[in-house]
């Protein structure tokens, strides 16, 4: 892999958005009702086949695109972008290629905040507010918090430590849940098996424009650390000879990755795989400079789980197989393979 | 601006680096490392760390490079506390070479290289064609020139040594540490990193201290040697003064013979056995010469 030039960079970026957008325009396409994007551009309210004319129906094809179809499609696209994202960030900063969300206890901490709060029966007493997701986005920023403070030792903050923190937490919480599940019973926890394997649920243009911007920003500030990430791959004491602040880089990385998994997770649940294989895979394509594997990570991740999630709602229609199902089907056997293929020589000791 | 600039005490050379009265515990640690620890190298020196096991030659390093800040007392580096310069102002000046050769992902020699030219950019700026040149110039210098894109972890553990190294040509330091850097190396190789050192510290005035296990090219490449030993400065001075066979006894602990290379005529130690300290000779039996 030739070292990362500007040209290298930006042709590697819009050759991803190029797909990116490709992407939406095929995935808002696809459905059983028929109407692709093209028909956006017919004059209201004709159908697929012209069996019935323009302008005496209400218009079908802009309903089911711009509010059914493309509210989904960006939700997934987001969702990719923030884990595949969230995922290379997790292992540079982590030094470690199996470093993602999902071991370190994150999600699995939104997971039983979205649960608690089920099952207190908080969501029927406030029903026009996302109480469910705002205690999963909780439930992850303690997480993070628990992890910096209990896996610091001598005022410093080694990456081992917090990934095995992480681990018992995340062990921890799935204990919790299914404490609660047992205690609680099915009728109140309704919904809750679809969040725990992840599902991209239609939402509306305002949460999806929020989400948007925090994501963009999210991502934009923690692609800017990428140099430093790759410092730090070369280990903690060379970085610190080469001039970054480990520590502080450290913090704000996992900081930045953690609130935009936690805001992803928070809407979407627990959607696996993603923040593992993205990093790995646009790795093998891009190569290990984090300064485009982040941004590469970001366009990759939306790619994956914007065609995972097409499929996850076409390929048993009408019934829908939830995405982390089909991220973690197919995330489970790519992984095992890309390791054992000769570039999983490249991760060992 | 005009600094104080400190002199050497013995020689009233300009002192590059200092260390002051420098105490330090590793965390959790039941006993200081250093107490009260002094010393100072003048600019263009080339020096060699010598001391057993254990005793803080990496840490030393890790103190007078600046990414390790000392419990009590400071180090001075060109007239200012070294934790007082930001990292990457610090990294223009100072580049160590650590010990360990493990680097996460697969980048490539010529991007491991290029690191070294980090602290010369802006926070997020991307690599220019100078940082190309000096990287490429670097690689030319270790003798690793046409193997830039292949992966670290594909060369032998001599070339990563040397790659090492490289990345800290390029940074274009005015002070290389460097922490047992032909550890892993064979003949050849050990001898052409020193020689590369020697030149680059005669050509270019570097400030080279090296820690090493190796008396004797420390004796031959070195001009003063520095011993550690139980968390103080054993002995200080040229090869000559320093390698004895009193001192290699009381700090390594074994019985040596010390010559003379006829060539070069550096010291030349000729360790002969271990001392044990349970046997009531002193020595282990058939041991004593």
């Amino acid at each position: 892999m030739p070292p990362l030039t500007a040209r290298r960079l930006a042709a590697s970026l819009a050759l991803l958005s190029a797909l990116l957008a490709l992407g939406v325009g095929v995935c808002a396409s696809i459905g059983s009702s028929g109407y692709t994007v093209f028909d956006l551009a017919r004059p209201a309210g004709g159908t697929p086949d012209g069996s019935r004319p323009s302008g005496t129906e209400p218009d079908l094809a802009s309903v089911m695109i711009l509010r059914v179809r493309l509210p989904r499609v960006l939700m997934a696209v987001l969702a990719g972008a923030a884990l595949g994202a969230a995922g290379a960030v997790f292992q540079g900063v982590l030094r470690n290629p199996l470093a993602d969300p999902y071991v370190l206890g994150i999600s699995g901490g939104a997971a039983l905040g979205f649960i608690a709060a089920s099952a207190a029966g908080l969501h029927a007493l406030l029903p026009f507010l996302p109480v469910r997701q705002a205690a999963a986005f909780a439930g992850a920023a303690a997480t993070v918090a628990f992890i910096f403070l209990l896996s610091r030792v001598h005022g410093r903050i080694a990456s081992y430590p917090m990934l095995l923190i992480g681990v018992v937490l995340n062990t921890l919480y799935l204990a919790i849940i299914l404490l609660i599940q047992t205690v609680v019973g099915a009728s109140r926890l309704h919904g809750v098996m679809l969040w725990m394997v992840g599902n991209v649920p239609v939402e509306g243009y305002p949460l999806i424009g929020i989400l948007a911007i925090v994501l963009v920003l999210g991502i934009a500030a923690v692609a800017l650390l990428g140099r430093d990430l790759n410092l730090l791959a070369a280990g903690e004491d060379a970085a610190r000879s080469l001039g970054v602040v480990v520590e502080r880089t450290r913090v704000v990385a996992l900081v930045l990755a953690s609130l935009v998994t936690a805001a992803v997770v928070s809407v979407t649940g627990l959607i696996g795989f993603v923040g593992l294989i993205v990093p790995h895979a646009a790795r093998l394509l891009f190569g290990p400079d984090h300064r485009l594997l982040i941004p590469a990570s970001a366009l990759a991740g939306a790619l994956f789980l914007l065609v995972a999630d097409t499929a996850a709602r076409t390929v048993l229609a009408p019934t829908e197989i939830p995405v982390g199902v089909l991220t973690a089907l197919c995330g489970g056997p790519f992984f095992i393979w890309l390791y054992r293929s000769q570039r999983g020589a490249a991760y060992s000791d | 601006m005009e600094r104080p600039i400190p002199t050497d005490a013995a020689g009233g050379c300009p002192a590059i680096l200092a260390a002051r009265s420098v105490s330090f515990r590793h965390p959790g640690a039941a006993f200081s490392l250093f107490q009260d620890l002094s010393l100072r190298i003048a600019g263009g020196e080339s020096v060699g760390i010598l001391g057993p096991n254990g005793s803080g030659k990496t840490t030393l390093v890790r103190l007078l490079g600046g990414i390790l800040a000392p419990d009590a007392g400071e180090v001075i580096f060109d007239g200012r506390p070294v934790r007082s310069f930001r990292a990457r102002e610090r990294a223009r000046d100072i580049a160590i070479v650590p010990q360990e050769s493990r680097l996460l992902f697969n980048f490539s020699l010529l991007e491991v290289v290029l690191m070294g030219r980090a602290p010369h950019l802006g926070p997020w700026g991307l690599e220019r064609p100078e940082d190309f040149a000096a990287a490429r110039a670097a690689l030319r210098e270790m003798d690793l020139a046409g193997c830039e894109e292949r992966g670290l972890q594909a060369l032998s553990s001599g070339e990563r040594q040397r790659a090492l190294i490289a990345r800290a040509l390029a940074q274009e330091p005015r002070v290389m540490m460097l922490d047992e850097p032909t550890a892993f190396l064979d003949l050849k190789h050990r001898l052409q990193i020193h020689e590369i050192l020697r030149r680059l510290n005669g050509e270019r005035s570097l400030t080279v201290i090296a820690v090493s296990h190796d008396l004797n090219m420390a004796a031959r490449y070195a001009s003063r040697l520095i011993v550690l030993h139980h968390g103080r400065v054993a002995a200080d001075g040229s090869p000559q003064e320093v390698l004895t066979p009193d001192l290699i006894r009381e700090v390594y602990e074994t019985e040596a013979a010390v010559e003379r290379d006829p060539a070069t005529g550096a010291p030349f130690v000729i360790p002969r056995t271990p001392l044990d300290r349970r046997s009531p000779s002193g020595y282990r039996a058939g041991g004593r010469f």
